[in-house]
């Protein structure tokens, strides 16, 4: 959690610091790369035990480009572009649905001794 | 409809419960919290772009949700624990694919996106960012596919290698990339088909040199992929909601490959170039000399542990090949009835995939506190009466610590031979996939129970019982 708040700061900063306008680019880059620094931190976090349901989440989690998808497939007009859209959309459900469900169903299985 | 501003900070909070997910992960007590902080992440994300203005086509886009998660959602409920790197993998190629899908829709109509400049062709950073977003993608849904195949036995895990491989691979990545520099300077459809060939062709040439053994290690370097292909797409579309998502998953997987390489002792370099490690046992077996061993029955095996103070189980991929989980934990507690203390001992290449042994176990109820990793239980060793290996092989070979001429010198495994006894359930005294003699079958206090694993635990409960 802190960490998070901690790049929502720094990346304020940086908008000010840079004055008016640094290049869209540029700021999705130091997202981009703080991004990179936060998994670093919570990934070797995860117990090793665990590590079959963080392949199975981040598959779930790595389907967000379905936000791409939806809008690819948004025009009402029904082209290449929409086509391919919306198989994009049918795919990365899979992975959405599939993702969570089947890390919930192994999360589910571990239990400590009673 | 959200005003634009409402719109990023949805995204930023959906981005932190992303992280919150990730995060939950640290604990298997947080973990089922962790999930469904990220499952409101991920709806909250999907929410907010339905209400996008540019978004009308609702009764197709729920239609490919209704239709991709019902599979999904199947699939999740059937799925058989055994299953999960292929389906893994099988998920890093769908991933794969949308981005490429997504890529190509982009191109196709870039002002929908609003990545075009005046005259409706692409600006000069959307092109590099989709020519990375097409080929990451492409590749990964390829050699995701190919490495499902191999997991799954469709494909010969054997290692495929022909002369000039690595020099063919380099040539073909040299001509994608000079597709994609054309296609950053002048956008057009050829370049940026010829690069997407060549990157789905580059996806099954990476994956065939390696062997069937090394896929825990590419099916967490797929994971990694999937994440940029991902972030790759986030950039194109200036979204930070997924450069975030995807960075997170990229580095997840990227550390992933460093552990299990590390667990190897190989390099990821030495991974990637293949021809190592197929299925069956390697071609050095015949250079085994005779050396003697002791061998006993299911009645030696329980006597010993049953007035065991302490046992620890090395269970390897061979338990779960045998199906013998269900048995394993019934002998467990049975021994733990007699007041023996069981403890399970893992290697990090146990299994498939990472962590593929726990979910194994998991499934058969053994309790996780009972499950300990190689650097938490390698110093207990010396004070354990009996360890049992099931289906374990080359983790256990003491050669690994002593023998710098051994293949596998270096390679950190679990010291089992510093225990009182060790009992060894195996078929035979056939070598594990790096084709190695295991000197632990041949020392005074080891003694090999000849038996397919599920039938050694089955006699084993009987005579305890």
């Amino acid at each position: 959690m802190s960490d998070a708040l901690l790049v929502g700061d720094v990346v304020g900063q940086a908008a000010h610091g840079v004055g008016q306008s640094a290049d869209p680019f540029v700021m999705s880059f130091s997202v981009f790369v703080l991004a990179i620094f936060i998994g670093y931190h919570v990934v070797w976090n995860v117990t090793p035990a665990l590590h079959t349901p963080l392949m199975s989440v981040t598959n779930a989690i790595s389907s967000i480009v379905i936000v791409g998808a939806i809008i690819a497939g948004g025009p009402l007009e029904m082209n290449l572009a929409t086509v391919l859209g919306l198989i994009a959309v049918g795919l990365a459900s899979v992975n959405i649905f599939g993702g969570f469900m089947v890390t919930q169903r192994m999360l589910a299985m571990f239990k400590k001794r009673s | 409809m959200l005003s634009a501003n409402m719109v990023a900070l949805a995204y930023l909070v959906a981005s932190v419960l992303i992280i919150l997910a990730l995060k939950g992960l640290a604990s298997p007590e947080s973990s089922r919290r962790g999930n469904t902080f990220g499952m409101i992440g991920l709806f909250i994300a999907v929410v907010v772009t339905l209400q996008l203005p540019s978004v009308q086509n609702y009764t197709w886009i729920f239609a490919a949700i209704a239709v991709g998660g019902l599979i999904g959602a199947v699939t999740a409920k059937k799925v058989p624990m055994t299953h999960m790197p292929q389906t893994v993998a099988f998920m890093h190629a769908l991933v794969g694919l949308a981005a490429v899908f997504i890529a190509v829709s982009a191109f196709a109509n870039p002002v929908g996106y609003g990545i075009a400049d005046a005259t409706g062709s692409l600006h000069v950073t959307s092109r590099i960012e989709l020519f990375l977003g097409t080929f990451i993608g492409a590749i990964t849904f390829t050699a995701s596919l190919i490495a499902f195949g191999k997991l799954h036995g469709l494909l010969s895990g054997r290692p495929v290698t022909f002369a000039g491989q690595h020099l063919l691979n380099l040539l073909l990545g040299i001509v994608m990339i000079a597709a994609g520099v054309m296609f950053c300077i002048e956008p057009a459809w050829t370049p940026f088909l010829i690069m997407l060939g060549i990157a789905l062709l580059l996806g099954v040439l990476l994956i065939i040199p390696i062997g069937g053994a090394d896929m825990p290690v590419i099916v967490s370097m797929l994971n990694s992929y999937s994440g940029w292909a991902a972030a790759g797409i986030g950039f194109t579309l200036g979204n930070d909601m997924l450069i975030i998502a995807g960075a997170l998953v990229g580095s997840s997987g990227a550390i992933l490959s460093y552990i299990m390489c590390k667990a190897m002792n190989r390099s990821l370099f030495n991974v990637l170039l293949g021809g190592f490690g197929g299925d069956g046992p390697a071609a050095e077996a015949g250079t085994k000399e005779d050396r003697p061993f002791k061998s006993g029955a299911a009645e030696d095996a329980a006597f010993l542990l049953k007035n065991a103070r302490s046992v620890v189980i090395v269970p390897g991929y061979g338990l779960a090949v045998a199906r013998a989980q269900h048995a394993l934990k019934e002998v467990v507690d049975l021994l733990l009835k007699q007041g023996v203390q069981v403890k399970f001992a893992i290697h990090p290449v146990a299994g498939r995939m990472p962590g593929h042994m726990n979910v194994l176990l998991a499934e058969a109820d053994v309790p996780y506190d009972i499950v300990h990793e190689m650097d938490e239980i390698n110093p207990e060793f010396a004070d354990t009466d009996v360890v049992l290996v099931i289906g374990a092989n080359d983790v256990t070979n003491p050669s690994a610590k002593t023998d710098p001429a051994s293949p596998i010198y270096g390679m950190p495994i679990l010291e089992v031979s510093k225990a009182a006894h060790v009992l060894i359930i195996k078929r035979s005294l056939s070598v594990g996939y790096a084709g190695l003699d295991n000197d632990l079958f041949y020392m005074d206090k080891s003694m090999m129970i000849f038996d397919d694993a599920k039938k050694a635990c089955e006699s084993l409960i009987k005579v305890l019982d």
